[in-house]
């Protein structure tokens, strides 16, 4: 007779039905990104799935773990799914796949696999990369790609030459370089009135995409896979900074709503900033790590010279979540003080 | 209707109560024999009072309440003491321990039985009586009933809690004992009432139990009591004491103190149908309900007697041909049983026919991904999967500094679980491993005081035997120097310093023996400081709070060391 100990029956949980729900709710993001960027984000997402799920199963096999039981629990994927979508869209095949191997085996497993790792797998793997091939993390297509699926494959693969012309800035980085190079006389009003870069809110094509991840996000909180506290500390930070500076001269900075819809600040909060291996679990830890990605992400993107803040910013709070945590324990029952 | 409180954390598991709701309470026939273990209850083991060959009557007294914590354990029916000696337990540890095996003899014959009213007694005659009469909370945590019934001197008592909201799945006793006996019940109540002197008397029923509910209104009323019966909403744990009391009263009983210094007090309603028993009808415990359930063809409540063997029972339900093993209790907080031939006893509230079609085996484990689902499921707002790392890490200090003692092993944390990490088992193992280590640590201490006094005691020894030889060189010396004075004396010359030269000795002997006795006192102190500078400490970082909640967490324990329920919450009734 088996003796296992109680509680007999669980409810009806499992990792991989958590990294299912968060790829579902990626697609929403996706599919926008797909048509109003380009199909090519797809190919990217399948061979970034691919690198992942090969460094995985190498490293399990190295490492001596069951096979089928952790590659099937979708963390590589989710890991994978958010490289791909913070790549620019048209980056080389094989630097996506560098990046998310690197992800996989560094950052991951040589830190004890799954729920070991310190620091978000996919935003090293940012890191790594724009550090070491700047240039091709800074070709973004400047508006939606104009080619064919097939071109924008062959891009990707290395067969037809990655012609200048077709990738540019985001448009965040576009602003960004416009605003240095304008000197005085240019105001971000103007700017954003080029309708070819921009569309209403933010970066034309880019503003729904965010909105996607939004959407997605929100559909997270709901199904309790994430709770409110890091993305509305994130984006309330956000907020707060460049609607500070916004107020105190519109004209050299964008408003709130840009940021927010620009670059990666919607994955950010409520896709990355939110991944519970790296960051804070206690109520108010979540607090302060979500305010703090989502201001290092604003002083980066708009004061440093990358392109966007969120990956260092994420990097940098995964530095601190311990001690955060630490000094965040929440009172338990019986202990609060009496009011 | 009064405002409730809410706790934080809890989970809804499926509670598949209807299935043994359906009939009402069945008296279970007369087993073949019956094995009544002595230590049914938290604090001292009764004594036996029987042996072998013995006629006994129901509810004879079988063994004696051993201190005051501790309850008098009764014959369940007629018949003949076979032995005493070690049985199978529902316990998980699955040891056998001291019990009295009885044949019936088929007349279920009962003693004398005294039923006198209780306002008649002095309260502590009443304490009395219901340690006499094996009263013990029937929730799950068998703490002794009357050690409960005296009102703390400096906190005023406001709320008498009486649980009924039986919050775990499967379990259904509590709600046809309420259907049927409320009666008697708030007559039980009404004891409690008159020894603890409370403000008020709030009956929590969670509300998945409307028919119990109705039946303890028109009990209350058809008595004119005072008392409020209150349907709170079905959240598992909403049965932990704790979490009752909580709901019903705003109050966070913490793990470092009793619900009394809080001016409150929670007892079980089974408890108090047991205690208007024992003191109006002079019935002993020899019985209780159990809902028999799970993957059996007719589940349903019984009352059962103390010491039927788990099996015979649980085979008046029909268990189905695929039954393999039989849970205690609930299945959040129950256990297998390791012995299906271990009796039922008073801490059984439930039988569970245990098959793979309702409890699917788990799926393997993960490594935790900080998910925090344990966190926000806990009732007691602890951070689970943190106490799981340390516990995992064996850095037991730690789990101390994350209030590893204030969890109440209600399982909502490994019912949650995506990662299906059996969270409750770590907390156990942290649990008893400083426990443990803690008894260790004393033992220790204990040899080391033990072998210092004895070397103290040697030296002591010594210095007294030289003491005694140059007392007696002295004398010695001093007689013979008397004698050669005599001599002298009567020679007519006396030598002046012949007599002071001998009382020299004793003086060096009494000078070397207070430097020897400085310097072993000064060694013990310098080992003294030295010890408790080296001490392994296994917490850093505790607050004052905190250490004061662990020692005096220690101090009950030590209380209740010599019960082998280690896992039992202490002075309140489990979660049921």
């Amino acid at each position: 007779m088996m003796l296992a100990p109680a509680p007999y029956f669980l409810k009806d949980v499992s990792v991989s039905q958590v990294m299912t729900q968060v790829c579902i709710a990626l697609v929403p993001g996706i599919a926008a990104y797909a048509w109003l960027v380009g199909p090519a984000i797809l190919v990217q997402l399948v061979i970034a799935s691919l690198a992942a799920l090969g460094a995985e199963s190498l490293m399990l096999k190295l490492r001596g773990k069951p096979q089928a039981l952790f590659l099937s629990d979708g963390s590589a994927i989710v890991t994978a799914w958010l490289i791909a979508l913070t790549f620019p869209p048209l980056a080389p095949w094989w630097l996506v796949a560098l990046g998310t191997v690197f992800a996989i085996v560094v950052a991951k497993h040589l830190y004890g696999g799954l729920g070991q790792n310190p620091f978000n797998p996919a935003m090293v793997a940012f890191a790594v990369c724009i550090v070491s091939f700047p240039a091709l993390m800074s070709q973004w297509p400047s508006v939606g790609l104009q080619m064919p699926l097939n071109e924008q494959i062959k891009v990707i693969l290395g067969l037809a030459p990655r012609v200048d012309a077709l990738t540019g800035a985001t448009p965040l980085d576009a602003l960004k370089t416009a605003l240095k190079l304008g000197e005085a006389n240019i105001d971000v009003g103007q700017l954003l009135a080029n309708q070819d870069i921009f569309g209403n809110f933010a970066g034309r094509g880019w503003e729904w995409v965010a909105g996607g991840y939004l959407l997605g996000g929100l559909w997270l909180w709901q199904r309790k896979i994430i709770t409110w506290h890091i993305p509305v500390a994130f984006v309330g930070a956000l907020s707060l900074i460049s609607g500070a500076l916004w107020l105190y001269s519109p004209a050299q900075y964008a408003s709130p709503l840009f940021h927010m819809l620009s670059g990666g600040a919607m994955l950010g909060a409520f896709f990355i900033a939110t991944d519970p291996v790296s960051g804070c679990t206690t109520p108010r830890g979540k607090l302060i790590f979500g305010a703090g990605a989502g201001l290092l992400a604003y002083l980066i993107r708009v004061f440093g010279g990358y392109p966007d803040g969120v990956a260092f910013a994420v990097l940098l709070m995964n530095l601190c979540a311990p001690l955060i945590d630490l000094l965040s324990q929440p009172r338990i029952f019986g202990m609060k003080e009496k009011s | 209707m009064m405002s409730l409180f809410k706790f934080k954390g809890g989970v809804k598991p499926p509670t598949h109560k209807n299935e043994s709701t359906g009939l009402p309470i069945a008296r279970a026939p007369l087993p073949s024999r019956l094995v009544v273990p002595l230590h049914q209850s938290i604090g001292g083991m009764p004594r036996p009072v029987v042996a072998a060959g013995d006629k006994v009557l129901k509810g004879q007294l079988i063994g004696e309440a051993d201190g005051w914590i501790s309850a008098a354990v009764h014959a369940p029916t007629s018949g003949t003491v076979l032995e005493v000696a070690m049985h199978a337990q529902p316990h998980p540890s699955g040891l056998d321990a001291l019990s009295v095996v009885i044949e019936p003899d088929g007349r279920d014959e009962w003693i004398a039985r005294e039923a006198v009213d209780y306002k008649s007694l002095k309260p502590e005659e009443v304490r009395e009586r219901l340690q006499q009469a094996g009263v013990v909370g029937l929730g799950g945590a068998v703490f002794p009933t009357h050690g409960k019934l005296t009102a703390s001197k400096t906190v005023a008592m406001e709320e008498l809690v009486i649980n009924g909201a039986e919050c775990e799945p499967f379990i259904t006793c509590d709600d046809l004992l309420m259907r049927e006996r409320a009666e008697e019940v708030v007559r039980g109540i009404g004891i409690f009432r008159d020894l603890l002197q409370p403000q008020k008397v709030l009956i929590g029923i969670e509300d998945n139990k409307p028919e119990a509910a109705a039946a303890m209104r028109a009990a209350v009323d058809a008595l004119n009591e005072p008392f409020l019966v209150v349907q709170v909403p079905t959240r598992y744990p909403a049965g932990g004491a704790k979490q009752l009391i909580r709901v019903l009263t705003g109050k966070e009983v913490p793990a470092s103190k009793r619900s009394t210094d809080l001016g409150v007090q929670c007892f079980n309603v089974a408890t108090a149908y047991t205690a208007w028993r024992a003191i109006a009808h002079g019935e002993p415990v020899v019985s209780r309900l159990v809902t028999v359930s799970g993957d059996v063809r007719t589940p349903r409540n019984y009352e059962v007697l103390i010491g039927t063997p788990m099996d015979e029972l649980l085979k008046l339900a029909q268990p189905h041909p695929d039954t393999d093993g039989i849970i205690m209790g609930g299945p959040m907080m129950g256990f297998l049983v390791p012995d299906p031939q271990a009796p039922v006893v008073k801490a059984t509230n439930c039988l569970i026919a245990h098959c793979e079609r309702l409890f699917p085996p788990k799926a393997p484990e993960m490594p935790c991904i900080r998910c925090g689902a344990c966190a926000e499921a806990c009732p007691h707002e602890l951070q689970p999967f943190e106490l799981y790392w340390f516990a995992r890490a064996k850095n037991f200090g730690k789990t101390q500094e994350y209030n590893i003692f204030d969890c109440i092993e209600c399982g909502c944390c490994s019912f949650v679980c995506p990662s299906r990490i059996p969270l409750v088992q770590y907390f156990r193992f942290a649990k008893s491993e400083i426990w443990a280590r803690e008894r260790e640590k004393n033992a220790a201490e204990g040899a080391k005081a033990r072998f210092e006094f004895k070397q103290l005691r040697d030296e002591r020894e010594k210095a007294e035997k030289a003491e005694k030889l140059a007392k007696a060189a002295a004398a010695q010396a001093a007689k013979k120097a008397a004698e050669a004075a005599a001599v002298a004396a009567a020679e007519g010359d006396a030598p002046a310093t012949a007599v002071a030269e001998p009382e020299a000795p004793p003086v060096v002997v009494d000078a070397e023996k207070a430097a020897k006795m400085a310097t072993i006192q000064a060694a013990m102190e310098r080992a003294k400081a030295q010890r408790e500078a080296t001490q392994p400490k296994n917490t850093e970082a505790l607050t004052t709070e905190q250490q004061r909640a662990v020692d005096e967490i220690e101090a009950r324990r030590t209380v209740l060391e010599t019960t082998p329920r280690a896992e039992a919450a202490p002075l309140s009734e489990k979660a049921e």
